[in-house]
């Protein structure tokens, strides 16, 4: 396949970045899109031009640092994927990909594609944790879940934190993330000690790093690579309101 | 305080609020309307006049108008709040699966706005004396605006975008208030769209029936 990629280049958050065009002949069909990228890179440093820089770690939708914006779609056009289970099948050849990186006032570009997420990972530390003594671990089963709770509680908990509901949400709020993770714990006997301490003080921490508020507008739905449902965030909102 | 009052999930529960407690209005405000169709004035004008004397419906004027003002405010904080959220906007524009209404709540409401001032002017401020007219007979005012081709047409644009608001203000209203779940989130999205076509057609149909029915 031949590509054309439009490709963002920005030396760091303050400097000014802008499109970099690249023609790439020889990607493989069955290459993912982050093996298209590390193949471009050979390409640019086998010519002694700077390589694009773009997080990548598990290579399997789990550790979420992936996430880029591929032709107007956080993680590209394939519901349900992260970048790097994307496989170039999905795209023509010949086409022109645009890639640009997570835009969000609480994500500054580090370097062209990467951007520094470490706001959600401080809402998680402001609340996102259940307290326990240290010691053997007791026996998981003594206290009684009810089954559709615990499986609810499982689909919230695969949020990877990627931030491609930021992305995608037009006013870049982190609800989606924070009803996830939130939700994890609520449903489940083991989050409700702290329950309110924990909705109230991860809403803060949203707000203190600056991500929007939600329209429910679903775009976050939508593009979640592990499909976490709208709902959680009504749930957040019933957490929230409890709280007081 | 500050925090837990324009904390991101407070500012849209406010909003959420006072936009119900709009929506309740609107169908008392049709069924006054509806009585526009009678051939006989004086149903319409005792309607009005008791809406515009009676005390209890004073202290509803009030809420109504506080209300109003509530959804308005909050409704721009959040929107200007959430155009900093993302200072740097992408090139290519989002294309992810979302439904149309819901991304221009803010255009939708600027526009009911436009069309509430100009109602404004031509009813209310005259019940308050601000604006000339007789507050008794609001039924021949209604029917002199009709009978111009253009308010007519403003009236039907306008109650088209209101039924696009009311749509996504409906079920986002339940979801804020955080009353929705899988099972209930498609009954709302139906009970929502009833209400968005019921009440907006419900007001467009008089001047229609007025300019060529009758
Ligand atoms: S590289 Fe880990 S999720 Fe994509």
């Amino acid at each position: 396949m031949k590509l054309k990629l439009k490709i963002w280049k920005q030396g760091d958050a303050h400097s000014r970045g802008s499109f970099v065009t690249y023609d790439l002949d020889g990607v493989a069909p069955e290459m993912s899109f982050i093996e298209m990228l590390t193949y471009l890179n050979e390409t640019l440093i086998g010519k002694g031009e700077e390589p694009v820089t773009f997080e990548h770690d598990c290579h399997e939708g789990i550790c979420g640092s992936c996430g880029m914006y591929i032709n107007g779609y956080p993680h590209g056009p394939v519901k349900g994927l992260t970048t790097c289970l994307l496989s170039m099948r999905n795209f023509k050849d010949g086409e022109t990909i645009v890639i640009e990186p997570w835009r969000a006032k609480p994500f500054p570009v580090i370097k062209d594609l990467m951007v520094d997420r470490n706001a959600l990972d401080k809402i998680q530390q402001a609340g996102g944790f259940i307290s326990v003594t240290t010691g053997a671990a007791p026996e998981a089963n003594t206290i009684p879940v009810n089954k559709k709770n615990s499986d609810l509680a499982f689909d919230a908990s695969v949020c990877i934190g990627c931030g491609a509901c930021v992305a995608a949400c037009k006013n870049a709020s982190a609800m989606l993330f924070v009803s996830a993770k939130i939700s994890q714990y609520a449903l489940l006997p083991q989050g409700r000690p702290e329950g309110k301490e924990r909705v109230r003080a991860m809403i803060a921490e949203m707000d203190r790093q600056g991500f929007g508020s939600c329209s429910n507008t679903g775009a976050c739905e939508a593009q979640c690579p592990k499909q976490i449902k709208l709902f959680n965030i009504a749930r957040l909102n019933r957490e929230y309101y409890k709280a007081f | 305080m500050n925090k837990i009052l324009f904390s991101a999930v407070s500012k849209k529960f406010v909003m959420a609020l006072a936009g119900l407690f709009l929506l309740l209005f609107l169908p008392v405000h049709l069924g006054i309307n509806l009585m526009l169709l009678r051939s006989d004035p004086e149903p319409f004008n005792t309607a009005a006049h008791f809406m515009a004397t009676f005390p209890l419906v004073k202290v509803v004027e009030i809420l109504l108008i506080l209300a109003i003002m509530t959804h308005i405010t909050y409704g721009l904080i959040i929107q200007v709040h959430n155009w900093l959220s993302r200072p740097v906007r992408y090139a290519v524009r989002n294309k992810s699966d979302t439904s149309a209404f819901s991304r221009f709540m803010i255009w939708t409401g600027g526009s009911v706005l436009i069309f509430l001032v100009i109602h404004f002017f031509n009813f209310y401020f005259i019940k308050l004396g601000i604006v000339e007219g007789d507050p008794e007979n609001f039924y021949a005012i209604a029917y002199q605006l009709f009978a111009v081709r253009g308010y007519a047409i403003l009236y039907w644009v306008c109650f088209l975008i209101l039924g696009f608001h009311l749509y996504h203000a409906l079920q986002s209203a339940f979801q804020t208030l955080g009353w929705s779940n899988e099972f209930w989130k498609p009954v709302i999205r139906v009970i929502s769209l009833i209400y968005s076509i019921v009440i907006p057609m419900g007001f467009a149909i008089i001047p229609l029936i007025i300019r060529f029915f009758k």
